[in-house]
């Protein structure tokens, strides 16, 4: 027992174990939400989705990723073989590792930076590396179109996002994550989409400008985990898969596996900069470490849904609508909430 | 040796490697992709040298921006991916004395500089820099921040142009 | 500060050898049975024409270079953002005469049109537009003719 507490005090030991928690995290998610996903399509469109496999098909991710295992791995011969294994690494690392800086709850972060918001945007740029990296590696047409795509389109709207952060950065005064669900700590009225903890008049010039931050931000999160409206980069009906086309089998749960995490990170991402992180609506009610976990996911999920609401709900947009309104519509319209937050701020 | 050394020579070799690869490499495209690596061990020095708003820039701008820029710049250009870039020997000599030169030059500068020894590691305050280097943007470097910003005018309008120029003449 | 920094060292480890793992997993579970056209490159169950690596528009090349520029202006404004408040509307105005500067070159590329997505201008028919009848009109009198 004793020999125990002693390597669980070790710093390195105690590092790896935070740095496996969220995968025990992920891994269950995304059967629930993959789950989730199907039969919300589903029933948007007025069918039933998978039935047989249990009670209303919940065992059917089970038998998916049993089915995913099983698999030949093929790897095309005009494939670049060695970039072509190395990018599911890649992105899969890429999206991984912006689990370090989400803060759980008041008493998990994997790592408290105090850079950590701006280490999030940073980081998944790695995946865009990765991305392209597969879609060149395959060498076959819809993949390396489909990258380049997707890249271009990560790439348009880490603009707006990355504006959409700092707004928030200049009303809470810090990168670190866990500082700024502090900020917002104390019940609903003082998340920042609601101005935060600021003095009353503050507040209430600031809601109008976080709302249109909040938009901007969920419009470009969703283009950036390249889902419908945005997935143009795997638009099935002209680029079959897009930058994944060729892999097979557990190479193919990887990148899936990385989606899923990576549609968690942004509503998660959301939750932390607008609706309080771990924070309890209820000020003190229902709030503390475990409490904190609890919030943090169920408002997470709740955004998940929303995308997915959002994905089997609206059509798909055009490469040069797109841009538009990345360039032309959000960026500006951040700029401008920016110099207004600023003006607010020091007045 | 302990734990900082050990990290640190990790990064030493990833980036010095990758930087091998890159240059020594047959295949433009795996040069490429190569220099992600050497970004990304240069980021783990920064790291630790206690430069951790500078280690995540150059994340975000290397790995992000220029290098995303590269990657499309190689992928853009005809038939450069498909065919190997020559690697072989061209005036040996030439280089050769250019070379020894600059190693000569460089290896003086090092071997004479009196190299600034900070604290150690261990004895650095937790001290985070981006408040620092804020507070230094609004305080002692006001001109250079706004000259930086007419750098970037600059650029953003040089680079319209010159990829104007470059879209009328292909049609693909 | 460097702890923290070590977590996210193990975060990338633990990211990689559990992608590692899932390989290996499925190594030692799946078949291995490649033959030449299962390896053969998809497309859609044709035979592939021609390299995928072909040249690109230069439409991609273009977002990436301004993205890049508005990247490198957000850098520069976290660490600004952090600490504004302390110094008041100076500090404020410091940062609106910084965005102003590069306004103008976002207004000089969208006037431009280097925002624009290239895209093909296909020409539509229009109600002057010959028709195919009277195309083989013109075809049968010039036979006759």
């Amino acid at each position: 027992m004793e020999n125990i507490l002693q390597l669980l005090s070790n710093p390195i030991v105690s590092a790896v174990l935070m740095a496996l928690a969220p995968l025990l995290f992920i891994l269950p998610y995304a059967l629930v939400t993959i789950y989730i996903e199907m039969k919300m399509a589903a029933h948007i469109q007025n069918r039933l989705a998978y039935m047989q496999t249990g009670w209303h098909g919940t065992l059917q991710p089970f038998a998916d990723i049993l089915k995913l295992l099983q698999k030949e791995d093929i790897i095309p011969t005009a494939a670049s073989k060695f970039l072509f294994i190395l990018a599911p690494y890649l992105v899969f690392v890429g999206t991984y590792s912006s689990f370090a800086v989400l803060p759980f709850s008041s008493a998990f972060i994997g790592s408290n930076i105090d850079l950590g918001i701006f280490f999030l945007i940073a980081v998944s740029s790695l995946v865009v590396v990765g991305l392209l990296m597969s879609g060149w590696a395959s060498n076959n047409k819809w993949s390396l179109f489909g990258a380049l795509r997707s890249a271009a389109q990560i790439v348009s709207y880490e603009i707006p996002s990355a504006l959409a952060i700092l707004g928030v950065v200049m009303v809470s005064g810090t990168m670190s994550t866990q500082e700024m669900t502090h900020f917002q700590d104390g019940g609903i009225g003082q998340w920042i989409i609601f101005g935060g903890n600021l003095p009353l008049w503050q507040k209430l010039s600031l809601i109008p400008f976080m709302i249109i931050l909040f938009l901007i931000y969920l419009v470009s999160s969703m283009a950036e985990v390249n889902r419908t409206p945005f997935d143009i980069p795997e638009a099935e009906s002209e680029l079959v898969q897009g930058y994944n086309t060729e892999y097979s089998g557990m190479k193919f749960a990887i990148f899936y596996l990385a989606e899923y995490a990576n549609l968690f990170l942004v509503s998660a991402v959301v939750v932390i900069l607008f609706f309080g992180g771990w924070t309890s609506p209820f000020g003190t009610f229902l709030s503390g470490p475990v409490w904190g976990a609890f919030w943090f996911v169920t408002k997470g999920m709740l955004f998940v849904c929303l995308n997915i609401w959002l994905r089997w709900t609206l059509p798909r947009l055009r490469v040069d609508q797109l841009m538009y309104v990345s360039w032309k519509v959000l960026t500006p319209f951040a700029l401008l909430c920016v110099l207004a937050i600023g003006l607010i701020v020091v007045m | 040796m302990n734990l900082y050394d050990i990290i640190f020579y990790f990064f030493a070799v990833v980036t010095i490697a990758s930087a091998a690869v890159v240059v020594f490499s047959r295949n433009i495209v795996y040069s490429a992709f190569s220099l992600l690596f050497t970004f990304f061990g240069v980021a783990g020095i920064y790291v630790l040298l206690n430069a951790d708003f500078l280690a995540i820039t150059q994340l975000l701008v290397y790995v992000g921006g220029i290098l995303v820029l590269i990657l499309f710049g190689v992928m853009l250009t005809t038939n450069v991916v498909s065919v190997e870039i020559k690697t072989g020997t061209m005036q040996t000599l030439p280089a050769t004395i250019i070379v020894a030169l600059l190693a000569g030059l460089l290896g003086g500068i090092v071997w004479t500089t009196d190299w600034f020894v900070g604290k150690r590691l261990s004895e650095v305050t937790s001290q985070t820099t981006s408040k620092e280097i804020g507070t230094a943007l609004i305080t002692t470097h006001v001109l250079p921040f706004e000259i930086a910003s007419v750098i970037l005018l600059v650029a953003i309008v040089g680079a319209a142009m010159m990829a104007r120029r470059e879209r009328s003449n292909t049609n693909i | 500060m460097l702890t923290d920094f070590g977590s996210i060292l193990a975060f990338l480890l633990v990211g990689a050898i559990f992608t590692a793992g899932g390989l290996i997993a499925s190594w030692l579970l799946r078949p291995q049975r490649p033959y030449a056209q299962k390896l053969s490159t998809y497309e859609c169950g044709e035979e592939p024409i021609g390299s995928p690596r072909v040249r690109f528009n230069i439409r991609f090349y273009v977002v990436a270079l301004i993205f890049l520029v508005f990247e490198v202006e957000v850098v520069f404004l976290f660490p600004w953002a952090l600490v504004f408040k302390s110094f008041g509307l100076f500090a404020f105005l410091e940062m609106v005469v910084f965005l102003a500067i590069l306004v103008v070159g976002y207004a000089y590329v969208w006037v431009k049109g280097d925002l624009e997505w290239d895209k093909p201008m296909p020409r539509y028919t229009t109600a002057d537009d010959k028709t195919i009848t009277t195309i083989f009109e013109e075809q049968e009198e010039s036979v006759l003719h």
